[in-house]
């Protein structure tokens, strides 16, 4: 079946049965890699995209349910608060093999958006869907903080 | 993670054999080694006629280009562990180049360049250090004399500085790049003079970043489970759920019929299912109906191999013991008097790195290519050309960072990458692209093995040690030679420097559960079996943990030793007060030349450990990459608590129980504990820090709790599996 799905503010027509995931469609068919496989069942995070501006799972999210939705990827995703988690996340080095971290950037730009200055527990509620094997954890809590305070501060 | 050149003297690259040479290529001043030595006949043959972009007569190299760029070529694979920043620092130190112009690029495979490359044991800045700083130096010194040259002036006119060549009291400056010609016609000084430790300007500083950070915030970086190629086809395998079970019979007619499925094979472990996306061959592969044969297959459950380690423990079986370690002139007598006992059971554990076990192979007639993340490039080398029935000098890889790894990439049989090669063999010279799903990778075996140990200390009227009897039962972590990663980190312990008898047997069971190398090797376990009996012995002698372990480490000489013990004591408040509910417990442990001390700050809430806050000490040498060796303190703690928690491989019937992380729990952000890092100043050569702080996590958690309950721990993890779920936030007060 053919599906018009929205991705990264382009809509694409894919040709695939409606229950592929949507993480297969993004890496194997839109060549998006960004985003990355690492349980297939939702439970580790490195898959995370935005789905109409929510943190989702995409292994878990079938291309039928994805075609609905404005899908947007770490390759596309844009704004002073992704610059600011990512320049956070070089000051603090956060990544070791760097893995997961298309997914925890994700998370954590969902967070900084919902919640301007998270605590640590608001911090622990959005960020312990994203498991790092390297646990990076600590670094990860800083630099959200650390975003967080630059975009918080006037400029 | 041991890297068997540091066993075997024919398999090293030593620095004698190696000439330092320089010269330019294509516009760049090159400087690196060139081997001169038996290696150069074993290269020629492993690599001959291997495709590699860089001049194959160099090994580990700088390039200075003229574009201004100080390029190193990195022999060693980054897999987390921070190795472009080390060795990006060492050669940046000793060239003083500007840090912000250095890169670091992954060397494709190259023996006859560089000799075995295997990333391992921690190794990776040890074994850089003297030939990065000392490529460094003389290229350094190319330029120093290039300068001397132009401007008719002393050699000790001339300084370097962030990569401008100048003479001070002068207004000559020039860049690298003005020099470039010049320095290149001159040769390079075999044994340049090296940087004293006290004029490093970037080693040991926060100036040592990661060169990494960027790509890997972005989405940006390649991984192999992203790599892209024309007509590129995706495989999935079927394996046999049983270790030993080998392929009976199947049907691949639903399979066929799904949409995107392109060929289903049978290989020698298992069944292949190729096809044109990752989620056909998923798809084709949930299709089969497959029926393995267990005739030579394990088919006992954990409980029922518990039991076998502990019947051979006790002699009875016909697992017959090595000597591991041995002191004294009849370590066998038996022992009498005040007699300490104790045993540890220790489960499997696999590697789960976030990227699971993926491969890119392409075979044309003799010449395979792969793409992977390989620790050990030279192995897989070797076992790639075997399976596709070529020489190795046919097999070039392309060796790209790995998302995570802790062993599992580094497996003496490249089981993965060789299965990769064996499809490729039959897709008429498309490119596959393998991968495991993450149930695969967490059943696939190269565990952690599963351990026993009984311990049986005599002790003098004062509470210390006189006679230690350790037997202790692990299969084989190697696939040749003695067992002797099994017992690493008990071997020659300081803990026996009271004793005047130790009596160290190992016993080798052999059965089809594979096992392997997993982050800390045999010291993932080793720690928790020396460190927690000494606080039990420290408990049971009345003294205080730390003042107990000072008189090992006096008695044993051990300098080292005494001083992380006192820079934890001191850093970690040790013996200060701690709120109600709190204790510490404290945890020494060296492993591959690092030594590393934790103090770990825990609470039991419903019997389960909660730890807030680790302090941690570490002696590694000279601290190359100050941040870096924080980072992987912190990583280790988190990694080596996973494990200390949760890990467990269980088998039931033989079949691994344990299919995606709701099975086998890991550490998330709700409980990661605080971590303090202190590095020991230090001139000593460097040592690893990739594996030494996993090691003394789980001990000082078990010494924590028995300061709190008075009870010790005699197995891990801490927590059954079952008991509860880790996805419930619960935050730490």
């Amino acid at each position: 079946m053919s599906y018009a799905i929205s991705v990264n503010g382009q809509v694409h027509h894919v040709e695939d049965d409606g229950q592929t995931p949507l993480l297969w469609v993004l890496r194997d068919t839109l060549k998006l890699t960004g985003t990355k496989y690492g349980c297939g069942a939702a439970q580790c995070g490195a898959c995370t995209v935005h789905v109409d501006g929510q943190p989702m799972r995409s292994c878990t999210l079938s291309l039928e349910v994805a075609s609905s939705a404005r899908i947007i990827t770490i390759e596309a995703i844009e704004g002073a608060d992704v610059r600011a988690i990512q320049d956070a996340w070089v000051a603090h080095d956060v990544p070791q093999c760097g893995f997961c971290q298309s997914g925890q950037v994700m998370s954590a730009i969902a967070l900084l958006r919902a919640t301007e200055k998270p605590t640590d527990r608001d911090i622990d509620l959005a960020m312990s869907g994203n498991l790092c094997r390297c646990a990076t954890y600590n670094r990860v809590r800083a630099a959200i903080h650390d975003a967080a305070s630059k975009l918080g501060s006037p400029t | 993670m041991t890297d068997p050149s540091e066993k075997k003297s024919c398999f090293r690259l030593t620095r004698r054999r190696l000439i330092l040479g320089g010269s330019l290529i294509g516009g760049a001043l090159v400087v690196g080694y060139i081997a001169t030595n038996p290696m150069q006949v074993a290269g020629a043959i492993l690599q001959g006629g291997g495709d590699d972009p860089e001049p194959s007569a160099f090994g580990p190299f700088i390039r200075i280009t003229d574009d201004g760029w100080v390029t190193i070529v990195n022999k060693q694979q980054e897999l987390g562990q921070g190795i472009h920043a080390g060795l990006a620092a060492i050669v940046a130190e000793e060239l003083d180049a500007d840090w912000d112009r250095v890169r670091v690029v992954d060397s494709r495979s190259n023996f006859r360049a560089y000799g075995p490359q295997m990333t391992g044991a921690s190794n990776g800045i040890a074994s850089n250090w003297d030939l990065m700083r000392n490529a460094g130096a003389a290229a350094r010194a190319m330029f120093v004399e290039a300068a001397a040259l132009r401007w008719s002036v002393p050699i000790g006119a001339i300084t370097v500085r962030d990569g401008i060549v100048s003479q001070p009291g002068s207004n000559r400056a020039v860049t690298f790049v003005e020099l470039l010609a010049d320095a290149s016609r001159l040769q390079p000084q075999q044994s340049p003079v090296l940087k004293r430790p006290a004029d490093y300007r970037l080693i040991g500083t926060d100036k040592v970043r990661r060169k990494d950070s960027l790509s890997k915030s972005t989405g940006a970086q390649v991984y192999t489970q992203d790599i892209q190629r024309p007509d590129m086809l995706v495989a999935m395998v079927a394996h046999s759920p049983r270790f030993g079970g080998t392929l009976a019979r199947f049907d691949a007619s639903d399979a066929r019929k799904v949409k995107g499925v392109v060929d289903v094979f049978a290989i020698e472990t298992g069944v292949a299912v190729v096809a044109e996306t990752t989620f056909a061959a998923w798809k084709g592969r949930d299709a089969l109906r497959i029926e393995w044969d267990d005739s030579e297959a394990e088919t006992r459950s954990t409980h029922e191999l518990v039991r076998y380690y502990h019947d051979i423990a006790a002699g009875r079986s016909d697992v017959e013991p090595a000597e591991f370690d041995s002191k004294g002139d009849d370590p066998e007598v038996p022992f009498d008097g005040d007699v300490a006992d104790f045993a540890f059971d220790f489960p499997y554990l696999a590697h789960a790195p976030m990227e699971t076990l993926d491969c890119v192979a392409q075979v044309n007639g003799w010449d395979v290519s792969i793409t992977s993340g390989a620790h050990l490039a030279t192995v897989d080398q070797v076992y790639a050309a075997f399976a596709a029935r070529t020489i190795p000098g046919k097999v070039d890889i392309e060796v790209v960072p790995a998302g995570g790894s802790f062993g599992r990439r580094g497996v003496l049989s490249s089981d993965y990458l060789v299965e990769c090669v064996r499809i490729a063999k039959r897709t008429d010279g498309r490119p596959v692209k393998l991968m495991w799903s993450r149930e695969d990778e967490i059943a696939s075996g190269y565990f952690r093995p599963m351990s026993h140990h009984r311990v049986w200390v005599q002790l003098s009227p004062d509470g210390f040690p006189t006679r230690w009897r350790i037997h202790s039962v692990c299969q084989s972590l190697l696939p040749v030679g003695p067992n002797s990663l099994a017992t690493e980190g008990i071997t020659h312990s300081p803990y026996f420097s009271t004793a005047s008898t130790v009596d160290g047997k190992i016993f080798t069971p052999t059965f089809p559960v594979v096992v392997g190398l997993w982050r800390s090797v045999g010291h993932s376990y080793t720690a928790l079996v020396m460190e927690h009996i000494v606080d039990q012995l420290a408990r049971r002698a009345g003294l205080d943990p730390a003042a107990y372990r000072r008189v090992f480490y006096e008695k044993a000489g051990d300098k080292r030793r005494l001083a992380v013990l006192d820079e934890l004591c001191l850093r970690a408040g040790w013996g200060g007060p701690i709120e109600p509910g709190w204790a510490r417990g404290l945890a020494i442990h060296e492993a591959f030349g690092t030594i590393v001390g934790q103090v770990a700050e825990v609470r039991l809430v419903d019997d389960r450990p909660i730890v807030h806050r680790v302090v941690a000490v570490v002696d590694c040498g000279i601290a190359v990459a100050h941040d870096q060796i924080a980072a992987q303190m912190e990583g280790s703690i988190g990694f080596g608590l996973s494990a200390a928690l949760y890990g467990a491989i269980t088998l039931k019937d033989g079949i691994v129980q344990e299919t995606n992380f709701d099975r086998y729990l890991v550490v998330r952000m709700n409980e990661m504990p605080v971590v303090e890092t202190h590095v020991i100043a230090s001139t000593g050569r460097p040592t690893g820090m990739g594996e030494p702080g996993v090691a003394p996590i789980a001990p000082a958690v078990a010494n924590a709790i028995l300061a709190l309950t008075g009870q010790p721990t005699s197995r891990l993890p801490f927590l059954d599996r079952n008991a509860r779920s880790n996805t419930d936030v619960s935050v730490q007060s």
